[in-house]
């Protein structure tokens, strides 16, 4: 079943964003408790930093799998809740559709800027 | 209720039974009323209605039959929440007000009378009923299924539902989603499902996961709050959505439906059981004792 498979990657998908926004919650903002446990060094959120990390292929990744995974869960999430509000079939499947080109087009516009960070030869 | 037997009986308190009315060929538009009711011990919310009837206002009203939470006819809104009428004392509801209210999610046909054919469509839409591939056997058995007390137990629960429509009336998707399978057919779409005996899982499939079926549940149990006869119908959802996610990480195969049981052989009966009784259906020739 069609929505089955879509639930099931919404499901798979927030245990991702729950582990990746963890990392991210680490990072950058509990830096100073990493500092203490000798992780990490330098303000997070310097732009030096930032141009820093995005140079980095584990962080390039993360940042799309994140993309990837946030999209994907939040416009499924709008999707149900435009459909518990008793549209037509022929609505429902147009609001589908311009989602689904949405999701795609926000994911490729960010991931092409996380590959052009990573290429950038810094700051 | 009758007459003499209500006046038999110490009145513990008058309440005030706020009712809402509705009458289509009278092109009213909703409105509550007022009535006065004497309550006695033991009194259900049901007897006061029908106390009212027989007092004050012949033309109210509403749908009944067993009086004892079995049918699942007299479901209404009653002091906020979705309950049987014959299953709630007054002196229990801890008010000397009683508003009475048809089930919400529900179009009203007149009173206290919800228009109930969206329930049974829907819950006619999940095939509530054993689905088998051997349907001679089904046709024609010839013994029992086979089904262990832990396979029994496993959906026992869910069995209990008399399709009150509580549940529906008290589900916020079904508010607001008119397309939502709702509480109702989705935990009968399980019971089925989760039965070793039905082989119709492909069949329930395109109503449970369908982009209106379990998916939309937001898991408020508003349901399971409701529900008279203690069937948990978030669980059942929640059960079903654990089996979808389950099989798509390849767990959880299709089962084997469970095979005909071979008839016991070699056994006495005991000789302190009487006999059954003579057979009224199915016998052909043979007359019954007067």
């Amino acid at each position: 079943m069609r929505e089955s498979r879509l639930w099931f990657w919404h499901i798979l998908s927030a245990i991702v964003i729950l582990v990746l926004l963890g990392l991210h919650m680490g990072t950058k903002h509990l830096s100073e408790l990493l500092h203490m446990i000798g992780i990490g060094s330098g303000d997070p959120v310097q732009s030096a930093q930032v141009f820093h990390r995005s140079q980095q292929a584990v962080y390039m990744i993360t940042y799309i799998l994140l993309l990837g995974t946030g999209l994907f869960h939040g416009l499924y999430g709008l999707r149900s809740i435009f459909f518990e509000l008793s549209l037509s079939k022929t609505l429902e499947k147009l609001i589908g559709g311009v989602l689904a080109v949405a999701g795609i087009a926000l994911f490729v516009y960010g991931s092409y800027v996380a590959v052009l960070l990573f290429q950038t030869s810094g700051v | 209720m009758n007459n003499s037997a209500t006046q038999d009986k110490a009145i513990l308190k008058t309440v005030k039974f706020e009712i809402l009315r509705y009458n289509p060929a009278g092109n009213e538009s909703p409105h509550l009323e007022n009535y006065s009711v004497p309550v006695t011990k033991g009194m259900t919310v049901l007897d006061g209605l029908t106390w009212i009837k027989e007092h004050l206002d012949s033309s109210l009203s509403w749908r009944s039959s067993c009086r004892m939470g079995i049918c699942g006819s007299c479901g209404m809104f009653i002091n906020g929440l979705p309950r049987l009428a014959c299953n709630n004392q007054i002196v229990h509801l801890h008010s000397d007000r009683v508003v009475v209210k048809p089930l919400p999610n529900y179009d009203i046909i007149r009173d206290l009378v919800p228009d109930l054919e969206g329930l049974f469509s829907k819950h006619r839409s999940v095939k509530p009923y054993l689905i088998r591939k051997d349907v001679s056997e089904q046709d024609k058995p010839t013994g029992e299924f086979f089904q262990s007390e832990q396979e029994l137990l496993n959906y026992i629960q869910f069995a209990y539902c008399i399709k009150c429509g509580l549940c529906m009336a008290a589900c916020p998707t079904v508010a607001t989603s008119e397309e939502y399978a709702g509480p109702q057919s989705l935990t009968a779409g399980w019971r089925y499902l989760s039965d070793t005996r039905d082989e119709g899982a492909s069949e329930r499939q395109d109503v449970l996961y369908s982009s209106h079926g379990v998916y939309r549940c937001h898991f408020a149990g508003a349901c399971s709050q409701v529900c008279p006869k203690g069937v948990d119908p978030a669980l059942a959802i929640q059960m079903a959505k654990r089996d979808a996610f389950m099989k798509g990480f390849g767990f959880g195969k299709e089962r084997k439906a469970s095979s005909v049981m071979s008839p016991v052989q070699d056994w006495t009966p005991r000789g302190d059981i009487p006999n059954a009784p003579e057979k009224t259906a199915g016998n052909t020739g043979s007359k019954r004792e007067p």
